[in-house]
């Protein structure tokens, strides 16, 4: 490649990055303004201020706003662990087994992944009245399962398929009991394809709003993308942007946390389960 | 795999009883490990479905349940001849085309300026455009409503030079809104796209690009010749995905503008009648044929495009 042509694609590069992090320093920027410099028309603030930090981590805010970062924490948490073990088992069946209907089970999982949303909103919505599951943590783990499970089950057996099974044998023949073999030769392959798995899962559940704004109606339960959805402001005449922007940023920092710590893993995930590469 | 022991358990029959055996309690134990994970995706999508289809048969308000009765199809015939739905559909249509193809292209470039791109850049780029993937959606429709918002925004200062007025309401009238979801759908998601067409991109054999070279293809022939016919299973992968996800856009809808001005999808008018209208009957009916929507594009790709989908589990 000639200088020139090296110079060119670099310059894409950062065009790219520009790209990708344009709106998030802007939602930064923002989340610094006050409440009077909000419409100043600039992307800067004119000073930079904390209020908004401020009103929804200690002040009128607050109260919609942790309760609903805590829900937001256990539901996901709860929704990743459970569709990673069951997907730790399918996948390692359909890794290492021959048997009848492990197409049918991937493919259920790419019509789960697929299946429109609100599609299962609406019965869920009068079921969940009825048996007591409206507003609780229950009602929300339960169908944020049909969004980690398939992604779960679809690249956990890609990483699976990757890793050499012989080895547990051959630790066997050097004298390793199976238990051993398995803790000492296996889990340590398996592990970060878990863990990938796991992170790419939390990010979708993380992710939802349909479910959070449709069967909640409380602080009891509600996620944080419902509670910014249905935020309002402190009184009806103070304007919610500033706060809103806030409670963006604190939510966007994990999420970039866990990319700039794992982005390797994390694009190797995707797409193994998706294209094969 | 299985062709082969059979063949062997034919001309022998003394370890066929064996071998099937083996096979029957491998088939058991395939199931017992994967049979739960199986269980709870049915649960929690295919029992909800038939029940949807079930409540779109009755006449069924919530605030008034007394009155439910039995009306066979006819809230899907009452659907069906609304304006309100044709214009979500239309609206879905419009948002659904318009974001997969600029994704597509706009997904493209980046994938070629990743594979180009210098080492050093390479892991910065990867975070780089993780980030708008991993970003919940919300909070991208947030950023994106407050820049073009005319009291939040710097949109219209910026671009007042191309005369706009500083009081340019863009959530206002259909159009405008339409393209800044579009825009938000577009930053959020074209990420995702680029990262599978990068790994489509590597499928490429080196060999037929250098061949190529060497027979005096210009970049634009070898990119068309070569590189998309190879990749074309990739291509069709990201489609189809994309498209079906790009259907049921929901937040960014109802973040900007809540359905307001001519911009309702068809998630949000599901969403619109069960939730907000109380009306179960009418709004199942509007899930199930937004469901039957998606199976329709899905059943088109893969007898239409002839989209492999074997490809797509990696096999």
């Amino acid at each position: 490649m000639s200088t020139r042509e090296k110079v060119g694609w670099g310059v894409g590069g950062l065009l790219i990055v520009a790209y990708c992090l344009f709106p998030i320093a802007w939602i930064v920027s923002l989340s610094f303004k006050s409440s009077s410099d909000i419409s100043n028309g600039s992307f800067l603030p004119t000073v930079a201020t904390n209020e908004n930090y401020a009103q929804i981590l200690t002040g009128d805010a607050a109260e919609l706003f942790l309760p609903a970062l805590r829900n937001s924490f256990g539901i996901c948490l709860i929704a990743t662990a459970i569709a990673c073990l069951l997907a730790m088992f399918a996948a390692y069946a359909i890794a290492r087994l021959d048997f009848p209907g492990k197409k049918l089970i991937l493919s259920t999982a790419l019509a789960v992944a697929i299946f429109p949303v609100i599609s299962i909103v609406t019965p869920l919505f009068n079921l969940w009245r009825e048996i007591g599951l409206y507003d609780t943590w229950l009602g929300l783990i339960l169908p944020y399962l049909s969004l980690t499970l398939p992604i779960s089950i679809w690249t956990l057996s890609a990483f699976f398929r990757e890793i050499p099974w012989e080895m547990e044998q051959a630790a066997q023949v050097d004298g390793a009991t199976p238990w051993q073999a398995f803790r000492k030769v296996i889990v340590p392959l398996a592990a970060p394809g878990v863990f990938t798995t796991a992170i790419i899962a939390f990010f979708l559940a993380w992710n939802d709003f349909v479910y959070g704004i449709s069967l909640t109606s409380t602080s009891a339960s509600r996620p944080v993308p419902a509670a910014l959805g249905l935020f309002t402001g402190a009184s009806q005449f103070e304007s919610p942007t500033g706060p809103i922007a806030a409670a963006a940023v604190l939510v966007t920092i994990p999420v970039v946390v866990l990319v700039l710590i794992f982005q390797r893993r994390i694009v190797a995930g995707l797409t193994n389960g998706a294209v094969k590469g | 795999m299985t062709a082969t022991v059979e063949k062997q358990t034919a001309t022998a029959p003394s370890p066929r009883h064996a071998a099937s055996d083996r096979s029957r309690s491998e088939a058991r134990l395939g199931w017992f490990l994967a049979g739960p994970a199986f269980a709870v995706m049915l649960l929690v999508t295919a029992y909800p479905i038939l029940q949807a289809f079930y409540e779109s048969l009755f006449d069924y308000r919530l605030t008034d349940p007394a009155n439910r009765s039995f009306t066979g199809l006819s809230n899907y015939g009452v659907i069906l001849t609304d304006p309100v739905w044709w214009d979500a559909f239309g609206v879905t249509v419009l948002i659904t085309v318009v974001t997969v193809a600029v994704e597509l292209v706009l997904g493209f470039a980046l994938a070629l300026v990743m594979v180009q791109a210098l080492r050093a850049l390479r892991p910065i780029l990867r975070a780089a455009i993780l980030i708008p993937y991993a970003v919940i959606t919300v909070v991208s429709a947030f950023a994106w409503q407050f820049a073009f918002a005319p009291d939040s925004g710097f949109v219209n200062s910026w671009f007042s030079f191309l005369g706009l007025a500083p009081d340019t309401d863009w959530f206002g009238s259909q159009g405008s809104a339409i393209f800044v979801i579009c825009l938000a759908e577009i930053w959020k998601t074209t990420p995702f796209i680029s990262l599978l067409l990068l790994a489509g991109l590597a499928q490429v054999p080196e060999v037929l690009q250098e061949a190529a070279k060497v027979d005096g293809a210009t970049w634009w022939q070898r990119m068309r010749k070569v590189t998309i016919p190879n990749m074309r299973a990739a291509i069709m992968v990201a489609l189809l995905f994309r498209t079906l996800d790009a259907f049921r856009v929901f937040d960014s809808v109802y973040v900007m503008t809540a359905g307001a001005n001519g911009t309702e999808v068809l998630s949000f008018l599901a969403y619109r009648q069960t939730i907000a209208r109380l009306e179960i009957g009418l709004g199942s009916a509007v899930s199930v044929l937004l469901f039957i929507s998606v199976v329709l594009i899905c059943g088109l790709f893969i007898k239409g495009f002839k989209v492999d989908l074997s490809q797509a589990r990696g096999e």
